[in-house]
């Protein structure tokens, strides 16, 4: 195992305890705002760890589906935000 | 596959640095005391910490003879959108009328709930 395999397998730790945690704020978060900010972090911080995983397995396959989750995760960020800052998301 | 060790080690300190920025981010998410801070914790670090794992990717793409088209979209991407969804979930906290532990600024309208 050289040192690259080490780094990914550490990074991989890392960023799932990073999951973890968010989804810890995401269900105790007292306020709902709390709750979408765990979500968008979750999001963010899930292209981190799907890219890591494209590295550990050498696949190009999954950069393609990092960029689809990073999409997913903004548009939601922001239907939810204008959902809450004004009680609907389009007129 | 044979790398440069200097590309390697690179490439290894940056996947290490970026998820590191991550896990900073995630644990001032968890324990900062109100919304605002948490705001500020994880949508500093995160940005960072997706940057550093994308460049160490782009890297290695580029060691290999590969043009890493979708992670420069990626990165220019989470750039581009972090900022734009943490305004608007202040915006929406603001709107809420959530209390801060901060004191409002001089000249600035007070967004405190009344005691």
């Amino acid at each position: 195992m050289n040192v690259l395999d080490l780094a990914i397998l550490i990074g991989i730790g890392a960023v799932t305890l990073t999951l973890l945690l968010c989804g810890w704020r995401l269900l105790r978060g007292p306020t709902s705002v709390d709750r979408v900010l765990a979500l968008d972090t979750l999001y963010v911080s899930l292209v981190a760890l799907v890219v890591l995983l494209g590295m550990h397995w050498r696949t190009q396959l999954l950069f393609e589906a990092a960029l689809i989750v990073a999409l997913l995760g903004f548009v939601g960020t922001v239907a939810l935000a204008r959902y809450l800052s004004r009680g609907n998301v389009m007129e | 596959m044979d790398l440069h060790p200097v590309i390697e080690w690179t490439a290894a300190a940056l996947i290490v640095l970026g998820s590191f920025f991550l896990l900073v981010g995630a644990i001032g998410l968890v324990r900062l005391p109100d919304f605002y801070m948490r705001l500020h914790a994880p949508t500093k670090a995160s940005t960072l910490g997706v940057g550093g794992v994308l460049l160490a990717s782009l890297l290695l793409g580029f060691a290999q003879g590969r043009a890493g088209v979708a992670e420069l979209l990626i990165t220019l991407f989470v750039f581009l959108t972090a900022p734009v969804s943490a305004n608007l979930l202040a915006q929406a906290a603001l709107h809420m009328r959530l209390p801060s532990r901060a004191s409002v600024p001089e000249g600035v309208r007070s967004h405190q709930p009344p005691e």
